[in-house]
């Protein structure tokens, strides 16, 4: 089928300001947005720029509005879409060039919650550290986090509030906070329970509808706003 | 730009983050990543890591070890086997104790499940001796060497890619060049040690479970150099692909159950493997595959087969395979459950690579003689632990055993070497190259160049191979050569110039299929991952040896290297 593709560029080496590049690629509706955007590149117009690796949502690398959305690109088949299909940047963050933006700030509110197991205590050698299946259940949804952004940009305090944190970050503090064997909660808690923390959230829910994989990020954040209010580190 | 450091490690999968772990505290270490480390494909690996805990059932590190062997096909170097499946139980904890989240057993331990071709006692039955993270695995390892690094905070230079590397003219790594994507700027990187951890190049061919990113890209760098490349004939098609796309259904769906039926319904393994049936070796089984297909069991007459998991409790789909299950609804509109799964084998695995020895030294020769400074660790290396084909969960296991003990000789190097010093113009060669690309006119486009090899390595070079094929591959890729000497870069500017960097990556996709054809045509017998239709027998009197391939300036040269024998003599493979 031939599809009609509108597509957000910009070029800092040359242009002021961004603007849409219109192309008609013949594509299969099983086809992914992201085998169409490298039609594109490959056989149009070899400056459109985009990130991309994995091709089946395991990456994170090519979050980006499709329709208006935050998406993958590799995740969204273009049957779902129909013949017209607008494609920009995620919002929020610089745009380097096209539909690839700047991360870096991103990745430094993620790093401002320690994000990596705390325990000073020797584990022992040649064995693990135990933990029962229930508790490694307790904070599963939140290890499925692959840093692609399209929660955090999905976000509106996120696009006017530069201190907050962010989804992402507090999703991936509440992997950490909840697992048996961390003991660094109280540190994280502390960043979150400050005006950067989870208190900006207004429980909009446009993160978890962002989310390519299925992470349940309001709720996430809601049980860090319970177990900051009652103190009791139980997420349930 | 100039930077000193003493050591690099370029490529920050597991592998590279692995070895990155070991500079904790000590040693001035920067992480080269033409991706963000978080996007390297380590986080595709689904299955498990195995390690012989016995967290389940009895398990012994030997036995590990005599499957490897087995598996590969008796080309693995026996002394490597031995440190992989020893040191793997260590390393197995040394993540768990970093965090990584694993599946648990009742109990609190580590949860292991069963995987193609790791067995008790020597071949009897399946044991478990997978751990994993439901089907995310890969995912978490990567996640948890990222913090890791995050916690000792390594430097990273993300989103530059290594396009040269720097030897004295005694033959001392003492560096490389890295071409920053985002800037263009070209960065001189100086060392005393430098480790290669690019990972594969599934990308060479047309249907395959590697990302975008794998092209082979230090393979073809040193290959330029005059290195040589091991084994690089041997490449893994693993059987479960689905239709068309490639992208992988973990082993671990046979793990569980899962069984692979032909178009009259047959579970065909049978016939080809009757102890380990859809659990034998993934060589075996995506042969036995396109046989059926051959024999016209094909489903619908077609060139694919169904993967059967519909016999499973839902519970065990949604809970240990929930990734998988939500590919096979994404991309196929078909569920797990209730509806048989179109798949075929794709490329997924590169045995071959830059051949080093248990420390993660490159070497160069027969011999084993090493170059001073340089490593290499993960797919792109070839230790060689997976000898003529890979079991599941082996990579992982080798990314974190090898990688470790390259991190850990690196460490020891640094301590005892300067750095030597360099050219006047280190980075003459890669800005000639550059500028060249630049410069062309556009009269080829690399895309359709691109296209046709993906397509001609997997009919000539795929899981079937003939000398006829491969003869025919070769001219085809002179060819190709020919013309990208013609490519020009149509993207003229420097900031995030990834049309720059995919005209690079070609140009190492060329010249890595190149050794892959050599090598297969070389190999006159069928070996594991490598089946020559015209030798269809393993021939141990002629073959039992590696073959290591050189670029000269007449063409490749095919020379050779032991097999390391230390307690398994070579027998016939049967499951
Ligand atoms: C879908 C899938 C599932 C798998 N499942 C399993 C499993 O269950 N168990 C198992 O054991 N194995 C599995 N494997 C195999 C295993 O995942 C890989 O072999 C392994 O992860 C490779 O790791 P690596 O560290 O060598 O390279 P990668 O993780 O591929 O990383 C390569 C790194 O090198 C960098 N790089 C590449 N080129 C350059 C350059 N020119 N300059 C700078 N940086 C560069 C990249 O940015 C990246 O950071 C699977 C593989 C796939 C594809
Ligand atoms: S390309 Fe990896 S998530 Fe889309």
């Amino acid at each position: 089928m031939q599809v009609q593709f509108r597509i957000e560029r910009f070029n800092p080496d040359q242009d002021t300001k961004p603007w849409f590049g219109e192309y008609t690629v013949e594509v299969e509706p099983t086809d992914r947005v992201l085998d169409a955007l490298n039609l594109i590149k490959w056989h149009q117009d070899g400056t459109l720029t985009f990130r991309r690796s994995c091709a089946h949502g395991i990456c994170g690398s090519d979050a980006m509005r499709i329709n208006g959305r935050n998406r993958l690109a590799c995740k969204e088949l273009i049957r779902d879409y129909g013949d017209k299909i607008t494609i920009e940047p995620m919002l929020g963050f610089r745009v380097i060039k096209d539909l690839v933006v700047d991360m870096e700030d991103f990745f430094a509110s993620y790093r401002t919650l320690q994000p990596y197991l705390i325990n000073d205590e020797p584990a022992g050698v040649g064995r693990e550290r135990p933990q029962s299946p229930e508790e490694r259940e307790v904070f599963d949804d939140t290890t499925k986090c692959i840093m692609c952004g399209a929660c955090t940009t999905a976000c509106p305090i996120t696009w006017t509030n530069e201190d907050f944190l962010g989804p992402a970050a507090i999703v991936n503090a509440h992997r950490f906070i909840y697992d048996s064997r961390d003991q660094g909660a109280n540190e994280r808690l502390e960043v979150l329970n400050s005006k950067s923390g989870v208190w900006r959230c207004r429980t909009i829910f446009n993160c978890t509808e962002a989310c390519p994989r299925g992470i349940q990020v309001t709720r996430a954040i809601e049980q860090i706003k319970r177990t900051l209010l009652t103190g009791d580190n139980n997420p349930d | 730009m100039y930077h000193r450091f003493d050591a690099i490690i370029v490529g920050a999968g597991g592998a590279g983050l692995m070895a990155a772990a070991q500079f904790a505290s000590e040693g001035d270490v920067a992480v080269v990543s033409k991706l963000y480390p978080t996007r390297s494909h380590t986080g595709a690996a689904q299955g498990g890591i195995s390690a012989a805990l016995g967290n389940l059932e009895e398990d012994h590190w030997i036995w590990h070890m005599f499957d490897t062997v087995k598996g590969g096909d008796y080309l693995v170097d026996q002394d490597a086997a031995e440190v992989l499946s020893r040191e793997a139980i260590d390393a197995v904890y040394e993540l768990e104790h970093m965090g990584l989240p694993f599946n648990r057993t009742p109990d609190g331990k580590i949860d292991q499940r069963r995987f193609g071709g790791h067995t008790r006692n020597y071949g009897e039955a399946a044991v478990r001796r997978a751990c994993y993270a439901a089907d995310r695995t890969g995912h978490m390892i990567l996640q948890t060497l990222y913090q890791q690094g995050i916690k000792n905070q390594v430097r990273y230079f993300n989103e530059v890619m290594m396009v040269d590397l720097l030897m004295t003219d005694d033959g001392v790594c003492n560096g490389i060049i890295g071409l920053d994507i985002q800037t263009g700027e070209i960065h001189i990187f100086h060392a005393k040690a430098v480790l290669l951890a690019t990972g594969g190049f599934g990308r060479v061919f047309k249907v395959t479970s590697n990302a975008l990113a794998l092209t082979g890209d230090a393979c073809a760098i040193l290959f330029r150099r005059g290195l040589p490349l091991e084994d690089m004939e041997f490449f893994q098609f693993h059987p479960t692909g689905i239709n068309k796309l490639g992208i992988l259904l973990s082993e671990a769906c046979r793990g569980e159950g899962g069984i692979i039926r032909n178009g009259k319904g047959e579970r065909f393994m049978e016939r080809y493997a009757p102890t380990l049936l859809d659990l034998a070796p993934r060589d075996m089984v995506s042969r036995s595959i396109h046989q059926e297909i051959r024999a016209g069991n094909g489903v619908d007459g077609q060139d694919y087969v169904h993967l059967d998991l519909t016999h499973l409790p839902a519970e065990v789909i949604e809970q240990k395979l929930p990734d998988i299950s939500e590919f096979v609804r994404t991309y196929m509109g078909l569920d797990p459950i209730t509806d048989l799964v179109p798949i075929q084998p794709t490329a997924h695995y590169a045995m071959g690579g830059i051949p080093t020895d248990v420390e993660g030294r490159v070497t160069v020769d027969g011999d084993n003689t090493v170059v001073p400074g340089l490593y290499a660790a993960g797919e792109v290396a070839c230790v060689s632990v997976h000898g003529a084909n890979r079991l599941g969960t082996n990579s992982l296991v080798d990314l974190v055993v090898f990688g470790r003990r390259a991190g850990k000789h690196m460490l020891e190097f640094m301590r005892q070497n300067d750095h030597q010093p360099l050219d006047p113009e280190p980075d003459y060669r890669a800005r000639a190259e550059i500028d060249t690309l630049m410069s062309n006119e556009t009269e080829e486009n690399g895309a359709d160049i691109r296209e046709e090899l993906q397509v001609h390595m997997m009919d000539d070079a795929g899981v079937f191979r003939t000398a006829e094929g491969l003869q025919r591959l070769q001219s085809k890729l002179a060819e190709l050569k020919d013309r990208f000497s013609r490519v020009g870069v149509r993207d003229k500017g420097t900031t995030m110039n990834m049309d720059l960097m995919e005209t690079l990556e070609l140009g190492y996709l060329l010249d890595v299929s190149e050794a892959v054809v050599a090598g297969a045509l070389a190999r006159e017998e069928s070996r594991g991952g490598h089946f020559r239709e015209d030798f269809p027998e393993r021939d141990d009197a002629n073959w039992l040896r590696h073959t290591l391939a050189y670029k000269t300036s007449g063409g490749i040269e095919m020379g050779s290297k032991p097999v390391v024998i230390t307690r398994f003599e070579p027998k016939e493979r049967t499951y």
